[in-house]
């Protein structure tokens, strides 16, 4: 598996954010799905997170104008979702799981072994920005525990090692 | 037993439609587009089939309530929400079964007369999103999708509509709201989805294993499915096993088998060295039993005359090596996070339980903190909020304080002094490791 790095557009670069051609045929694409247009303000969201990176200032208001929504509704909907990154990321976010099944099969042991290695704690970021770490709920993989979603992957029936290892490779290509 | 839902676990290139067509897929939905639709309604009612997603109401009863003068759309609502701790099914089928899940989907659909469908899939499932658009595109290029399906005169479409990461959505109703691009806050009912659901139109939400069974009961019949399982308990369900046993995983069992044949047959038993301790029979929100306990039946009626619940077949077992206070702490923190915030009991409450848990982990438990947290979970059970998250978090702990009291007494006992800690004004404001921090 090799996952992706989130490259986050700088804040000011997406200040005065516009829609180019390909990503207005896409948002018309998902306007086509449903009846109402507010209906498609999360498939939007996902599209610009995946695009910039996060949603910054100037793309939720890229978006609300886009939709006809004022942009405090566009951010009160974007910041109900814990997914929806409005600061920028670094470029790989871990994603340990803290819920019952994978803190019982070895998760505490992985986030107290990633806040050693990387020397920060849940919510920060490392400083060459490469590596975030969470403490997220339930990925639903409870089978396959302890689990860590790395950006949009999953990793399951993780051990330190084999995680050690995943880190490595992902430090090295950043 | 031969499997039915996990048949494609193991068959090579098993999400091609070819594969699935070889093995008599979309057979169920050409079985169904030459009945009426009241007929296959009738036939699932006979199935007996019940919903997989956690409450156990009989599917083709629910789809009943749709008005039928309704004029204008009506909706189908998949649901692949899957967030209860615990419950892993539904990913298993679409990574192994896209088609089934479609093919259950088109023959809801059909059921209750809509032409647009939604598969509502958890934000993180960005995998298993991608294999189902891969396998709706597949559909439509052969016909079993779009407009005039297969000759019909019978148009479907369906979408994927992924969420962005929230609990909640996984009640049909917050899952309406978000999918009108609004916060996932649950709505009052009545009036119930089958009248007012999504845009304001007649809906339908059911499970991904709900309508993984429905394709079978089309092919082989209603008899055929309520001859598996039990009375009123029919059909082979998913068992997602996780925790301290050896083979942990999702099984496919007849419906009503005992939590000792799960655990102790395909699972290999209780990891080496340990003893059972005590298990969630159907995801986090049921409430807890004990290791005496685990000759009840897996089903939905045996597991609510145990006084818990079967939920969406979310088996998490827990061996000796377990603190019972803390594994209700890390619920209470599952919750509290996951509270939508609408009603204050469970906002509050949620907040409050983990609060207190917490402080009994750390070593400052007080006499009357078993107390506290059973007044807690009364207030917010039981039709004290509008949706059953209140009910969710209550379960677990309330559960917990009743079924293992001397672990309580262990830790309240041995507590340091009191530390005097003052509530937050705003239990919001505290401390919520997480994103964006």
């Amino acid at each position: 598996m090799s996952t992706k790095p989130i490259l986050s557009v700088p804040t000011e670069q997406l200040e005065h954010t516009t829609f180019d051609t390909t990503m207005e045929e896409r948002i018309l694409e998902l306007l086509k799905r449903y009846p109402t247009t507010r209906a498609a303000l999360i498939p939007v969201l996902w599209l610009c997170q995946d695009r910039y990176g996060w949603l910054a200032p100037g793309v939720i208001r890229a978006v609300a104008e886009r939709l006809g929504e004022s942009p405090a509704y566009v951010e009160g909907v974007a910041t109900f979702y814990t997914m929806f990154y409005t600061r920028p990321p670094a470029k790989f976010v871990l994603q340990v799981c803290e819920t019952l099944s994978c803190a019982v099969c070895g998760g505490k042991e992985l986030l107290h072994h990633l806040e050693s290695r990387l020397g920060i704690k849940p919510g920060e970021k490392t400083p060459d920005g490469v590596f975030q770490l969470v403490g997220v709920q339930c990925l639903g993989a409870c089978g396959t525990a302890p689990v860590v979603q790395i950006n949009d992957d999953y990793y399951e029936n993780l051990t330190i090692e084999r995680l050690d290892a995943v880190l490595d490779d992902l430090k090295g290509r950043s | 037993m031969e499997p039915v839902l996990l048949r494609a676990r193991g068959v090579p290139n098993s999400r091609s439609i070819d594969t699935y067509l070889a093995a008599g897929g979309w057979s169920g939905f050409a079985k169904a587009l030459s009945m009426t639709p009241d007929a296959v309604v009738q036939e699932t009612i006979e199935s007996e089939l019940r919903g997989r997603g956690g409450a156990g109401f009989p599917t083709g009863r629910k789809w009943s309530f749709v008005p039928k003068d309704h004029p204008g759309p009506r909706y189908l609502i998949c649901n692949a929400d899957e967030s209860e701790p615990g419950t892993f099914k539904d990913r298993e089928i679409i990574e192994h079964d896209p088609h089934m899940v479609l093919e259950g989907i088109a023959i809801a659909s059909f059921a209750i007369r809509s032409n647009t469908a939604y598969i509502y899939i958890r934000g993180e499932f960005v995998r298993w999103a991608a294999i189902l658009e891969d396998a709706i595109a597949e559909a439509h290029r052969r016909g079993w999708l779009g407009k005039n399906v297969q000759g019909s005169g019978y148009d479907l479409d369906i979408w994927v509509h992924r969420g962005a990461g929230a609990y909640i959505c996984g009640e049909e109703t917050a899952l309406i709201e978000s999918i009108e691009g609004k916060r996932g806050f649950p709505r009052l009912k009545p009036p119930f989805p089958a009248v007012v659901g999504v845009f304001g139109k007649p809906t339908v939400v059911n499970n991904v294993e709900t309508l993984a069974c429905l394709p079978h009961i089309l092919t082989r019949g209603a008899k055929w499915f309520a001859s598996i399982g039990r009375p009123k308990n029919t059909g082979t369900k998913l068992y997602c096993v996780s925790g301290h046993v050896k083979r942990p995983g999702v099984y496919e069992l007849p419906m009503g088998v005992t939590f000792r044949e799960i655990i102790e047959g395909p699972c290999g038993g209780i990891r080496e060295g340990h003893t059972l301790k005590a298990f969630f029979p159907g995801g986090s929100s049921a409430p807890v039993m004990r290791a005496t306990e685990v000759d009840v039946r897996a089903d939905f009626d045996a597991c609510a005359e145990a006084g818990t619940m079967l939920g969406s077949g979310g088996v998490i077992v827990l061996d000796d090596s377990v603190d019972m206070v803390e594994t209700a702490a890390n619920l209470a923190h599952f919750y509290a996070h996951e509270s939508c915030g609408q009603c204050t009991p469970c906002r509050e409450g949620s907040d409050w339980a983990r609060d207190i848990l917490d402080r009994i982990v750390a070593g400052h438990g007080r006499p009357g903190d078993p107390e506290t947290l059973l007044r807690i979970c009364r207030f917010a059970s039981q039709g004290m909020t509008i949706c059953p998250l209140g009910d969710a978090f209550s379960l677990p702990i309330s559960s917990i304080v009743r079924k293992f009291p001397e672990e309580f007494e262990r830790h309240i006992q041995a507590a340091s002094a009191v530390p005097q800690k003052k509530l937050p004004v705003l239990p919001w404001a505290g401390s919520r490791p997480g994103f964006g921090s």
